[in-house]
């Protein structure tokens, strides 16, 4: 058994401990009111995770028990069987023999060989209809005490010896001996021995903390930093030494407090990806499939809530694409496809929403089986179904109790799973929607608010009022003085634009777009355009002033606000004021930049991304000194900028410039490389330019500087397959935009700014990435 | 629909209005608002409430009443929302008050459009009426107009 296995496991019984309190609490207050469908529904829906997970783990007694009560539970929510009290004693037995073997499962690896068949077999009549014999004289085989549900409950079988299961802290006594565990797994605990070693399993090192007291102390940071920032004010003006010493450090601890009071919130969204690659590769296996699990953004960081929230619908989805969608090797062969299907998880921060895809390339949803099933079962009507589009068809399978799946396995298709999915994501005011193509594979898009997430965003300001733009739409920053700002700005047909690198970049004034009386900007000295990235579109929005960029808090905005398409929350300044955050694509949107079809033309596209998207970047080209053209992925890059050539001081053979506070190490390009031709550079104008063109790099809390001569684009393309490096510092040759262009090594741009400093670990990175590029 | 008990009172443009204490959660003076462009006229802002972000709604325009004088500034009713805290902004806030069920009267039937709704009734209370605002309406920026 390996570690991974260790982790899948005690995530298990933690959260089925977590679901059998609550089956408890509801199979109780089921009795109290019997026709609530929603707690029928929770129950099942709990009992059902249990016994699709124990499936996996190969808990075969285990599953045989949750499966039976599954068909019962099944029955009471399809109204086939009505509630009795019976009923409830025995579903709560059943809850107690699941207890009992999660607790055998954690003490020994292993779920026992109880003997479960009168409990199945109770089940099992029930599920008929019929009324079991059970009470405190018993049927043969089970004796109950059934008494409060939190109190001991002695279970007397008459093939293992008796067990008491103490709810909710396990304790054993008298187990029957462990079988013999399973080679390399953790040393097993002797059951008999009492329940202190039952516990020992338990202790780990780190707590679980109530979210609602994570939130107190977020909302105590925030009072703290608002007097904080009054007592500096205070201090700037009644300078005491000491006074401003203590204030300092008052400062100092307090955004290392926020720092960290942030962070216990934050999780990369990998935590609930780790258990995938088994669970794939396991579920694939037993239906005899070959999928490979693709994982993109696994960093992408979430508030604790929304992890906890998208755990569940995110293993459907990946359950369903598993046994629904990709096929099996031969049908795929059959179809012209490769036979392993890839499933491809992808997350990223998009205009302050966390977006997350599950994408694979199998069969697809076919918008005619998903009509049939909805008229065999009822949901819709006819006339109804006559009426309806491919996407409105699709949506459908977000209603309850609907599944396509044309037999019910033991993963899914019981018509659980997508209306969970939905109602999981709606709850955390999260969106799904579903996109797909017959024969071509379907995309999953889930999009969560970003509440309590944290982004670096850039603050612009309009009139009196400050918005933070999220900085992953952001694709550079443009600034235009004097005659340039009069002329720079071009109208076509009324429309306002701009020609960046030759291309014209559509404008949008920000205080247009929210009618603000703040005065235009086009009358200004000076104009600022941030250009934008909106789905495939770029756009560039002119702000009155750009601040700085900044860490921000999102917090949602209250439901007054909710139906605001151009704002996707709002963020707590320095200063205490409240600031605005743009959402970039409902502001592309709503300035018609992108039309309100365009998502209709995506689909399609989504679907081809499954083939394309690991291959392909986003990179910055730029011109090399003798006249050729370069790349680096732009993910690098932290910011461009534009010094004036006198800023750059030389001290010993390091080039400096003081930047943003600190001295920041730059490299120029024309000295870095080794030239293939020491032929004058005729076109070499730069130098002779007042102006340079700096890269910069963020590494390892620092920055890094690299002087090109000139930067040309910024282009998305392909890196596959590259020709091998000719010269020291670049990785290969790829062909950008129809040029030859050399894809530089950033490492080794880093390595050279401060080659004496402890980066061990780059350095070697970019041997490696060099030996990588050279092999291929 | 008689309510006895506590009642939170302020002054909006004249009008001496109140809301039951229990749904109050706090008074507290101006804090600077950010302006929401694009959205109802009656939302006037948002403000930070000690780190948390809470939406402020003008009780003048909510009554559509006459915009209070720019130099004025108004006071925050912070009132407990179901999903979070809403800031009622008025203009004056008045004493918190005790009064008698029987006092109660609805309010007339040709009350005006826009307080029709949100007005619950009146308590005749000695020289004056205090009208009882319907909390959850008052709240509500959707049904306005």
């Amino acid at each position: 058994m390996s570690d991974d296995m260790d982790d899948v496991v005690r995530e298990f019984l933690g959260e089925s401990r977590e679901n059998l309190d609550q089956i408890d609490v509801d199979l109780v207050a089921l009795e109290q009111s019997p026709d609530d469908g929603s707690i029928i529904a929770r129950i099942f829906r709990a009992i059902h995770t249990i016994k699709g997970t124990c499936g996996f783990l190969g808990f075969t007694r285990l599953e045989g028990v949750s499966h039976a009560g599954e068909n019962v539970l099944s029955a009471l929510r399809d109204e086939e069987i009505a509630p009795t009290p019976v009923m409830t004693t025995v579903l709560l037995a059943m809850v107690d023999v699941i207890r009992e073997m999660l607790v055998r499962i954690e003490a020994t690896g292993d779920e026992g060989a109880g003997d479960y068949t009168v409990l199945i077999q109770q089940l099992t009549e029930l599920y008929r209809g019929g009324a079991p014999q059970v009470g405190p004289t018993g049927t043969p085989g089970v004796e109950m005490v059934v008494g409060p549900p939190h109190d001991a409950i002695v279970m007397v079988s008459p093939t293992s010896p008796p067990v008491i299961v103490a709810p909710p802290a396990p304790s054993i006594v008298a187990a029957p001996a462990p079988p013999a565990p399973p080679p390399g797994s953790p040393p097993t605990i002797d059951a008999s021995a009492g329940p202190a070693h039952a516990e020992v399993a338990q202790v780990e090192t780190s707590i679980r903390v109530d979210v609602a007291l994570l939130d107190k102390l977020m909302n105590l940071v925030g009072e703290l930093v608002l007097a904080r920032n009054q007592i500096v004010q205070f201090t700037g003006a009644n300078g005491d030494a000491t006074f401003i010493g203590a204030t300092q450090q008052l400062n100092l601890i307090t955004t290392e407090l926020q720092e960290g009071v942030m962070k216990t919130r934050m999780q990369p969204i990998g935590n609930i990806w780790q258990k995938f690659p088994r669970v794939v590769r396991d579920l694939a296996r037993a239906c005899d499939k070959r999928v490979e699990l693709v994982m993109e953004g696994e960093s992408t960081e979430l508030d604790k809530t929304l992890i906890e929230a998208i755990k569940d619908p995110l293993t459907h989805l990946v359950r369903n694409a598993v046994d629904h969608g990709i096929e099996t090797p031969e049908r795929r062969a059959a179809s012209g496809k490769p036979p392993v299907g890839r499933l491809l998880l992808r997350a990223f921060h998009e205009g302050g929403q966390v977006n997350v895809e599950v994408i694979d390339d199998g069969g697809g949803l076919d918008a005619e089986r998903i009509r049939d099933k909805a008229l065999e079962r009822g949901i819709i009507s006819p006339d109804q179904a006559s009426r309806m589009g491919e996407r409105e068809l699709f949506r459908l399978v977000f209603l309850p109790g609907f599944s396509t799946a044309a037999k019910v396995t033991n993963v899914s298709g019981r018509g659980v799973g997508m209306d969970v999915v939905r109602t999981n994501i709606e709850r955390i005011g999260g969106t799904i929607d579903l996109h797909g193509k017959r024969g071509v594979g379907t995309t999953i898009k889930i999009k969560i608010p970003l509440t309590l997430a944290i982004i670096p965003a850039l603050v612009v300001a309009s009139g009196d009022n400050r918005y933070a733009i999220p900085q992953a739409s952001l694709v550079e920053l443009v600034h235009l003085e004097g005659d340039r700002a009069r002329d720079g700005v071009e109208l076509l047909y009324g429309v306002p634009v701009y020609r960046l690198r030759g291309k014209l970049l559509t404008l949008v004034y920000l205080a247009d777009a929210l009618q603000d009386t703040a005065p235009s900007a086009s009358d200004a000295d000076d104009v600022s355009i941030v250009v934008l990235q909106a789905d495939d579109r770029q756009f560039g929005l002119v702000v009155q002033a750009v601040h700085d960029t900044e860490e921000i808090v999102v917090k949602p905005l209250g439901k007054h606000l909710k139906g605001t398409p151009v704002f996707a929350g709002a963020t707590i300044m320095g200063d205490g004021r409240v600031a605005l955050i743009l959402d970039i694509l409902g502001l592309a949107k709503h300035t018609r930049v992108l039309a309100e079809g365009h998502e209709r033309g995506r689909i399609d596209t989504a679907a081809a991304v499954v083939g394309a998207a690991d291959d392909r970047q986003t990179l910055l080209v730029f011109a090399t000194p003798d006249d050729g053209r370069m790349a680096i992925p732009l993910s690098r890059v932290a910011r461009l900028e534009e010094f004036p050539r006198g800023v750059v001081e030389r001290v010993g053979r390091e080039l400096l410039v003081q930047y943003r506070g600190e001295i920041m190490p730059v490299v120029d390009l024309n000295e870095m490389l080794v030239e293939r031709r020491v032929a004058p550079r005729a076109n070499h104008t730069a130098a002779a330019s007042p102006l340079i063109q700096v890269v910069v790099f963020s590494h390892h809390g620092a920055h890094v500087g690299l002087i090109v001569d000139q930067i040309l684009d910024i282009v998305e393309n392909s890196l596959a397959n590259p020709r091998p490096a000719g010269r020291p510092g670049v990785l290969g040759t790829v062909v950008i935009s129809g040029r030859v262009t050399e894809l530089l090594d950033v490492e080794a741009v880093l390595h050279r700014a401060q080659p004496a400093t402890a980066w061990n670990e780059p350095l070697q990175l970019a041997a490696s990435n060099e030996e990588s590029a050279h092999g291929a | 629909m008689a309510l006895d008990g506590q009642f939170c009172t302020f002054f909006v443009r004249g009008l001496f209005l109140g809301l039951e204490v229990t749904c109050i959660q706090e008074v507290i003076r101006y804090q600077p608002l950010t302006v929401v462009p694009l959205t109802s006229p009656v939302i006037a802002g948002l403000m930070n409430l000690r780190g948390q972000i809470v939406t402020a709604i003008d009780l003048r325009h909510r009554l559509g009443l006459a915009p209070r004088d720019p130099g004025v500034r108004p006071i925050n009713v912070v009132v407990r929302a179901s999903d979070g805290p809403v800031s009622l902004l008025v203009d004056e806030i008045g004493d918190v008050i005790e009064v008698e069920e029987a006092a109660f009267e609805r309010p007339p039937d040709t009350l005006g459009p826009e307080a029709r709704g949100l007005i619950r009734g009146a308590y005749k209370l000695k020289g004056r009426l205090l009208l009882v605002l319907d909390a959850a309406r008052t709240l509500d920026s959707d049904t306005e107009n």
